[in-house]
């Protein structure tokens, strides 16, 4: 059974329509990478995958768990998705340690102590265990989003959900952020990815999905998205990007 | 019998009514704080139906004079059997003025706090209370510390209203000593000091609280 089941989703703001008929399926361990246009709706659905954004048709599966079903406790199914976003949103009066040990002591009542311990795990892993003592804005905003991954990793998530991360990042603080990402693909993790970073896309995703106009357009795995694009629209995206 | 006063008499006659204005200002304001709380809460709660019945509270309060709040509170109980004193319809009155201002400035900074932060927050597993407690409201009191205790100089010079419902703090006790020395020039001058040297304080407080928090990023 796929871990993430999205089948037949629309979703409207208003009279604007950002998801038609969307079907997507990934698999336990799969990265997913989703590219397209601002305003293909590739941000909009990332985020229906764990209930920030709710959907008028269609339905949407997360380990089995119901995600648009209104009986569905969206605070428990939270607990297994990641989710990181383009602005960092780290809590800018925590320091680095009560941002990641937060949630685990107040969500799943776990003692401090042990909070901590996965705080200095998951910051090792980000390499940032020397900022543990830190407040937000005393850090780069690489250093920000590593914060941020490892705050999400801190839950143990399933699944990892990731918005356009490096996007408000300047460009040579971009491979710290993607070197975290790649270490997480190697370690298994299922991840569904909106991003602009092409070059690391065709190194790590699986798969990739090109959206446009609210449709999933076409699908593959890189190669064959990057060299052999099958609609008109994926080859002048491709060449507008590369 | 009319008793002659010496300036100095009549002085330590006002500061030992100050006594009364600063106890009203107090209760006022740690009443009126913990309602507001209320108020703001239910401003910003997720249900139509409270934000209707916070926004009717203030703009009732907000919207009529205090001196009418007061006596309101003061006749209008009485009318119903509650026999109040001057000193509970006052405190009602004005924890009501408060609250409904502070309500109302909270839900600002409430408000101010990034739409991220509840997303970043909810993303995690935290339900919209504890979101509140840890994430939004930490933020939010920290931005809310100038406007509130800027507010609080509205609050003292409130007080002075509460003289017209028979309380005897400065103002009142002001219009007494007026009626028997007849020096009006001299006794609210005096009055006029005395509400400056607890107000001045507390702008200036508010004043650079404010400057420190624009100073620093990290709020």
């Amino acid at each position: 059974m796929p871990l993430v089941e999205i089948s037949g989703v629309h979703k409207q703001f208003d009279d604007l329509e950002v998801l038609k008929d969307i079907n997507l399926n990934v698999e336990k361990g799969e990265q997913v990478t989703l590219i397209g246009r601002s305003g293909s709706g590739k941000s909009t659905l990332l985020r229906c995958v764990n209930g920030l954004e709710p959907i008028q048709r269609g339905n949407i599966f997360v380990d089995g768990d119901h995600v648009n079903d209104r009986k569905t406790k969206l605070k428990l199914l939270r607990q297994k998705v990641g989710i990181v976003f383009q602005s960092f949103n780290l809590f800018t009066h925590l320091t680095v340690e009560r941002n990641i040990t937060l949630a685990p002591t107040v969500v799943k009542k776990m003692p401090l102590d042990q909070a901590r311990d996965i705080a200095h795990r998951v910051l090792r892993q980000v390499e940032l265990e020397d900022k543990i003592h830190a407040y937000p804005d005393q850090l780069s905003g690489g250093q920000q989003q590593r914060v941020a991954i490892a705050r999400s990793l801190a839950m143990q998530p399933k699944l990892m959900l990731f918005d356009e991360i490096t996007s408000a990042l300047d460009p040579e603080l971009i491979g710290e952020v993607l070197k975290v990402l790649e270490q997480l693909a190697e370690k298994g993790m299922t991840m569904i990815l909106v991003s602009h970073e092409m070059g690391f896309a065709r190194k790590v995703a699986d798969r990739i999905v090109f959206m446009h106009d609210g449709r999933i357009w076409e699908s593959g795995p890189p190669e064959q998205m990057f060299n052999n694009p099958k609609t008109p629209e994926l080859e002048v995206f491709m060449r507008s990007i590369l | 019998m009319l008793q002659e006063f010496s300036t100095g008499e009549i002085f330590v006659y006002l500061l030992f009514a100050t006594r009364w204005t600063i106890y009203l200002s107090l209760i006022a304001f740690i009443g009126g704080g913990v309602v507001g709380l209320i108020i703001a809460m239910l401003r910003v709660a997720p249900l139509r139906i409270l934000n209707y019945m916070a926004i009717a509270y203030i703009q009732f309060i907000q919207g009529t004079p205090l001196l009418m709040q007061l006596f309101l509170t003061f006749f209008g109980l009485a009318i119903f059997g509650f026999d109040v004193s001057s000193w509970l319809a006052a405190t009602i009155a004005l924890i009501g003025f408060a609250s409904a201002f502070l309500g109302e400035i909270w839900r600002g900074c409430i408000q101010a706090i990034p739409k991220t932060q509840w997303e970043a927050s909810a993303s995690l597993g935290l339900g919209i209370l504890q979101q509140m407690r840890y994430v939004i409201l930490p933020q939010a009191f920290k931005i809310s510390i100038p406007p509130t205790v800027g507010f609080l100089v509205q609050v003292v010079k409130g007080t002075s209203l509460a003289s017209v419902i028979g309380f005897i703090e400065l103002s009142r006790a002001a219009t007494a000593i007026n009626n028997v020395t007849f020096r009006p020039f001299l006794v609210f001058t005096m009055v006029g000091m005395i509400y400056f040297s607890l107000c001045y304080p507390l702008s200036v407080l508010s004043q650079r609280m404010e400057r420190r928090l624009n100073a620093s990023s990290r709020n």
